[in-house]
């Protein structure tokens, strides 16, 4: 467990800086941390990780398959907004634990 | 009479047929269970048809040969439930009432969701082994291959039994090897994950497993199509593979029927209370095995625990009771490692696979997360058990809550 200040607030991060506690989630922590890899977050990308949280809360298993099926974008477009390992980076910058939709 | 309407005779239905004509009135329940096929197959027999160690013959099975006397089987395609109404309506219209209902209509593969995949190659160079057709096809493709670039690719998750990708690559390690062309046969394992397997341990372990055998791992690789002219597998980052022979695990989904029903998310999989096992949308609904969109594993094994959680709830709901039994994610399978070896892993909702080992009553202890020879004849003890005691839901000799005792924390 690490502790690290976002918009100033300490947060409780785990091993890998996924947020512990997703409530303590504030969408200008979202900026800071994309911002800490050079990245600027839209109103696409927030539509994405309030997608996410959703999904998250209702206890529902997240894949990228199913951001691709969420109407906001496609998978592609998915990769070209987080671009890398996507599916790793908006669930990091939206504040829940990282995915385990792999059992 | 009242009414008990079980959806699908795989495994999971059939086992709770067996268990619940045992716990209810014969004068006061009808029970009836309803699957489109004649046939049961025994699907983790699957994996050793490629490599010729089982024929069609060693994983058929007529599925009324499972289904106890005073349950009626009725061999049709289901249209949907109408759960506001207590109804299932069937492909030719018959409409039937239940008072509780059991969804046990399992997931299958879907290929036809990536574009290339399901193509010109497809049954040729690309192959599937989630399926009877698939598996033999790939067993004669084998007969005659001469070599060259075997590609293994998980398309997405979750999929069966997460571990067959990974044994079949290790089997075709060592039957290549016993052909005496394994200097000729490049094999690469490809998937979305970042490593060999889900859980971070299991992942170090099952991946030092596949260095030693000199298979290729490309980890976060997300297909995205098959490019049949070039035979590449392309990721919507515009990675690619080339291959000769494509093993291909397609995404899963469950059956569309689910989705007519209202009854399920974006996958078809059914929206499950993972602890109680029951519909989150209606109370009289209970869901087992692979259509449940439960965060573990879906194989066989979870099936058989989780059987004992429904029919307990089941009882619980049937007399009005709060539910008392909750599922903790119990999973439990033998992974084999080519030569006559194997490993198991088990594990559950909140402990990952650990090392050490399995105390099995009577047989056992049996190696956790390392190759032994005791757990490759478990997997093949596993047929044997399968037809004999779990599907007719007799007692098996693991109990279905996870236990710690034997594994190094
Ligand atoms: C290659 C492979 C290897 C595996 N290895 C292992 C292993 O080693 N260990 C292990 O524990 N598990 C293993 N499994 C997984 C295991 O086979 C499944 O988890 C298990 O069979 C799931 O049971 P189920 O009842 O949920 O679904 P199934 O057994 O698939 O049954 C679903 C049934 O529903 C019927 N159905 C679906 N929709 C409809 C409809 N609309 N109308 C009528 N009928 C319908 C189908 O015809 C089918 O009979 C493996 C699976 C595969 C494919």
């Amino acid at each position: 467990m690490v502790q690290k200040e976002y918009a100033g607030k300490v947060i409780e991060l785990d091993d890998n800086g996924y947020f512990t506690n997703p409530d303590q989630w504030t969408k200008e922590m979202a900026k800071e941390m994309a911002k800490e890899n050079g990245e600027e977050l839209t109103d696409k990308h927030f539509e994405v990780l309030e997608f996410i949280r959703k999904k998250i809360k209702s206890g529902e298993s997240l894949t990228i398959r199913s951001i691709g099926k969420s109407g906001i974008t496609d998978i592609k477009g998915f990769y070209k907004l987080f671009p890398g390992a996507p599916l790793k980076k908006a669930t990091l910058y939206a504040g829940v634990s990282k995915p385990s939709s792999c059992v | 009479m009242k009414k008990l309407l079980i959806l699908g005779a795989g495994t999971g239905g059939t086992i709770m047929a067996n268990k619940m004509r045992k716990v209810l009135e014969r004068d006061e329940w009808e029970i009836t269970i309803i699957d489109q096929f004649k046939t049961h197959y025994y699907q983790p027999g699957f994996l050793f048809i490629p490599f010729g160690f089982y024929t069609k013959q060693d994983v058929i099975k007529s599925k009324s040969d499972f289904i106890p006397i005073g349950v009626n089987f009725i061999q049709s395609k289901i249209d949907k439930v109408d759960g506001d109404n207590n109804k299932v309506i069937l492909q030719d219209g018959e409409v039937l009432n239940y008072d509780f209902l059991v969804i046990s209509t399992g997931v299958r593969i879907v290929p036809e969701e990536t574009p290339g995949l399901k193509d010109k190659l497809w049954h040729k160079n690309v192959f599937d082994f989630y399926t009877i057709e698939g598996a033999m096809a790939l067993a004669e493709f084998f007969k005659t291959w001469k070599g060259g670039e075997l590609v293994l690719n998980i398309a997405d998750n979750p999929i069966k039994c997460p571990v067959a990708p990974l044994e079949f690559v290790m089997f075709a390690d060592a039957f290549f090897i016993d052909r005496g062309i394994r200097d000729k046969v490049n094999i690469t394992f490809v998937t979305p994950m970042e490593g060999a397997f889900t859980k971070p341990r299991a992942s170090k372990v099952l991946g030092g497993m596949l260095k030693e055998k000199n298979i290729n791992v490309v980890p976060d690789f997300y297909l995205e199509s098959v490019d049949n002219d070039k035979k590449v597998i392309r990721s919507y980052d515009e990675k690619e593979v080339p291959f000769d022979c494509l093993v291909t695990i397609p995404v899963h989904m469950g059956d569309s029927m689910v989705k007519r029903s209202g009854l399920g998310d974006d996958m078809n999989f059914v929206l499950t209370d993972k602890f109680h096992l029951n519909s989150t949308k209606f109370d009289n609904i209970f869901v087992i095995g692979d259509s449940a969109n439960l965060p573990t594993s879906k194989a066989g094994s979870v099936v058989h625990f989780a059987s004992e959680v429904v029919t307990e709830n089941l009882m619980c709901a049937i007399e009005g009771r709060p539910l008392t039994a909750k599922f903790d994610g119990h999973s439990n399978c033998y992974i084999e490692t080519g030569h006559g070896m194997g490993a198991l892993i088990d594990f559950n909702y909140d402990t990952e696979p650990l090392p050490g080992s399995f105390p099995f009553p009577g047989i056992g202890p049996f190696g956790l997360l390392k190759e032994t020879r005791m757990n490759h004849y478990g997997k093949l003890m596993f047929r044997w058990m399968y037809w004999h005691i779990l599907l007719k839901g007799k007692e098996m000799p693991i109990p279905s809550e996870m236990y710690m005792a034997g594994k190094e924390v």
